[in-house]
C-alpha cells in the first residue's frame, strides 16, 4: 500500500482497476460517473492501455464483450440510465461466460431521473441486468478506500468464475473525496486458455458465443453456470457488522446509506437503544449466512436504502417470520439524514417495549 | 479535537472546492478522518457552488453536511442559503467584498473579511478563497500552520506549481488579518 492520497471515489476505482491489470476501458459519459472515464482517458495511454469513448453505451459494452473474449482485463462504467442501455450486452457477456467489470455510479430514476445519488438500481443489479438465466457478483462499497479495494479484487473474481462483476456505487461515493491508500500494481495475471487469441493451428479453436440453436445444449450451459453460482454463494459472501453482537434492532444498509445508518446506530446506542448495523458488501451473493446468524438475538430489522424499498426483499427472505422487517428510505436523489433514521429506530424500539 | 464540519459556498470559479481540498489535505496530513463532497450538477455553471468538508476523530457518516459548525460564504445567495444551518455557537466567515449584509444570527460568531479586495490589493487576484482559509485557521486552529502549508503544496497540481507561493502569501494574509 502506498502513501494515502485524497481521491474521489470515481478516480480511486479507475486507478485501482489499472493497478489490477485493466488495460481496456470503453464507455460513454454520464453524470455522476464522469470523473472515472476522464481519469481513464488521462491514465490509460500512459500504461499502454486503450481508453475509448464509444459512440453509445450499446457500442461500449459490445467492445467490452470483444476485449473480454480476447482475454483482456476490461471494464466499463456508467450511471443508471446508461447501465440500462448496456443490459443487452451484459447478458451476452454472461451467456458467453466472459469476465469483465461494470461500474454503476447510480443516480435517481426511473427514466433520465435526477443526477443526484440513489440506490434504486438494486433490483436491476441483483435480479436481472439483462434477459436470461444469469446473475453476477455485485459489490457495494461504502468508502473511497473500499471502492479501490473492491475494484482491485473484482477482476480476480471475474476471471476465477468467468462472470461479469459489478460495483454498485452512487453519486455520493463517486463524487466524494477521502484519503485512500492504493494497492500495488498486479503482475501475476491468470492464464486464460479459453481466450480467442488466435490458435495458429496448434490447438482447437476457442469460440465466444451466447447463441445455442440446440435447446439441450443451452440448458446444460445454464446448469453448469448455476453450479458456479452455488460456489460463489458458498464462498464469496461479504458483510460487515457494527455492534450487532447484542443488538435487538438490526439496521441493514449498504453503500452510501450505510454511512448514514452507522451514524444513526451510534446515536441510538448513546440513548441506550441496543441497535446494530449489518452492512452487506456483496449484494449478490447476499450475505445470507451472516444475517441468518443475527436472528438468534434480533427482535426487529430495519432496512435503510436510498430507494422505495428494494434490498428489504432480500432481508425478508432471510429473516422470514422470525422478526418484523421494516423499511426506511428516501428516493429520487434525496439523501436520508441520520436524524430521520434515528427517529425510525426509536419508533421500532418503542414498539418492542409493548 | 473539535469535529470540523465546514461548508464552503459561493459562485463557481471562486475556488471553493479547492479551498475545501486544502483543508481536507490538512486533515489527511494530521491523520484525521476526512471527507470532501462537492455539490454537482447544473447549479455549478455560473450559479452557486459549494462543498462539504468534515475533519473528525471518528469515522464519518454522511459526507453531506446538514449542520455545519463553520460556514465560509463568498456570495450573498450562499449566506442566505446556509446561514440558518449553522449550529449555535458555530462560526460564519463572510467575504464582505461581495456580500453586502452580515448574518442576522446572534448565536454564532461572525468573522467579516473583505477577502476579495484584500487579495486584489496584494496582487493575489483569485485567491480570496485561501485568504479565508487563513482566517478559518487563525480562528479555529483546526491544524498547525506547517500542516496547512504542506496541504497547499499537496493540493496545488504539479502543472500549477508556480502558484504555490501566491497561495502561501494569501494564506498568511488571511491568517494575519
Amino acid at each position: 500500500m502506498s502513501e494515502k492520497v485524497l481521491m474521489k471515489g470515481n478516480e480511486a476505482i479507475a486507478e485501482s482497476a489499472i493497478r489490477a491489470g485493466c488495460r481496456f476501458f470503453f464507455g460513454y459519459p454520464i453524470t455522476p460517473q464522469t470523473e472515472l472515464a476522464a481519469y481513464m482517458a488521462k491514465r490509460m495511454p500512459k500504461e499502454g492501455g486503450t481508453y475509448l469513448q464509444a459512440e453509445s453505451e450499446v457500442a461500449a459494452i459490445n467492445m467490452v464483450y470483444g476485449a473480454a473474449a480476447a482475454g483482456a482485463r476490461v471494464m466499463t462504467s456508467s450511471s443508471s440510465p446508461g447501465v440500462s442501455l448496456k443490459s443487452e450486452g451484459v447478458s451476452y457477456i454472461a451467456g458467453a461466460d466472459l469476465p469483465c467489470l461494470i461500474i454503476n455510479i447510480e443516480r435517481g430514476g426511473p427514466g433520465l431521473g435526477s443526477i443526484q445519488p440513489s440506490q434504486s438500481d438494486y433490483w436491476q443489479a441483483t435480479r436481472a441486468l439483462g434477459h436470461g438465466d444469469f446473475q453476477m457478483v455485485v459489490y457495494a462499497p461504502s468508502t473511497v478506500q473500499e471502492m479501490a479495494n473492491l475494484a482491485y479484487g473484482a477482476f480476480d473474481i471475474a476471471d476465477k468464475y468467468r462472470t461479469p462483476v459489478m460495483i454498485l456505487g452512487d453519486g455520493m461515493l463517486g463524487q466524494m473525496m477521502e484519503p485512500v491508500a492504493l494497492p500495488e500494481p498486479k503482475t501475476d495475471l491468470p492464464e486464460k486458455p479459453w481466450a480467442t487469441t488466435g490458435h495458429q493451428g496448434k490447438r482447437a479453436k476457442n469460440i465466444a458465443n451466447s447463441l445455442y440453436l440446440d435447446a439441450n445444449e443451452l440448458e446444460q450451459s445454464n446448469i453448469e453456470r448455476f453450479k458456479r453460482y452455488e460456489v460463489i454463494k458458498a464462498t464469496e459472501q461479504m458483510s460487515e457488522e457494527v455492534n450487532c453482537d447484542d443488538a435487538e434492532i438490526i439496521v441493514v444498509a449498504f453503500g452510501a446509506s450505510s454511512r448514514i445508518a452507522r451514524s444513526a446506530v451510534r446515536a441510538a446506542r448513546e440513548e441506550g437503544i441496543k441497535a446494530g448495523l449489518f452492512r452487506p458488501i456483496t449484494l449478490w451473493p447476499f450475505p445470507v449466512d451472516a444475517l441468518e446468524a443475527t436472528k438468534s438475538h434480533a427482535k426487529a430489522y430495519l432496512s435503510v436504502e436510498m430507494n422505495m424499498g428494494q434490498m428489504v426483499d432480500d432481508v425478508r427472505l432471510v429473516v422470514r417470520d422470525s422478526a418484523p422487517v421494516e423499511f426506511y428510505g428516501r428516493t429520487g436523489g434525496v439523501i436520508p439524514t441520520p436524524v430521520e433514521v434515528l427517529e425510525k429506530i426509536r419508533q421500532i424500539n418503542e414498539g418492542l417495549g409493548e | 479535537m473539535e469535529e470540523m464540519r465546514i461548508v464552503f459556498a459561493g459562485f463557481g470559479g471562486q475556488g471553493l472546492l479547492f479551498a475545501g481540498k486544502v483543508v481536507a489535505y490538512a486533515g489527511l496530513i494530521e491523520d484525521r478522518e476526512v471527507s470532501w463532497l462537492p455539490s454537482y450538477g447544473p447549479e455549478m455553471r455560473g450559479g452557486t457552488a459549494n462543498c462539504s468538508v468534515t475533519l473528525s476523530d471518528e469515522p464519518i457518516g454522511s459526507p453531506l453536511i446538514m449542520d455545519p459548525n463553520n460556514l465560509i460564504a463568498m456570495n450573498q445567495p450562499s449566506l442566505i442559503k446556509f446561514e440558518n444551518d449553522v449550529t449555535p455557537g458555530g462560526r460564519i466567515f463572510v467575504d464582505t467584498s461581495l456580500v453586502n449584509r452580515l448574518p442576522e444570527r446572534t448565536d454564532v460568531e461572525v468573522f467579516a473579511l473583505e477577502a476579495t479586495n484584500m487579495a486584489e490589493d496584494a496582487e493575489l487576484k483569485g485567491l480570496a478563497n485561501i485568504v479565508l482559509v487563513g482566517k478559518l485557521l487563525k480562528e479555529t486552529s483546526f491544524c498547525s500552520y506547517e500542516t496547512i502549508e504542506a496541504a497547499i503544496r499537496k493540493a496545488v497540481p504539479p502543472r500549477k506549481a508556480a502558484l504555490i507561493e501566491k497561495n502561501l502569501q494569501a494564506l498568511k494574509l488571511g491568517y494575519d488579518a
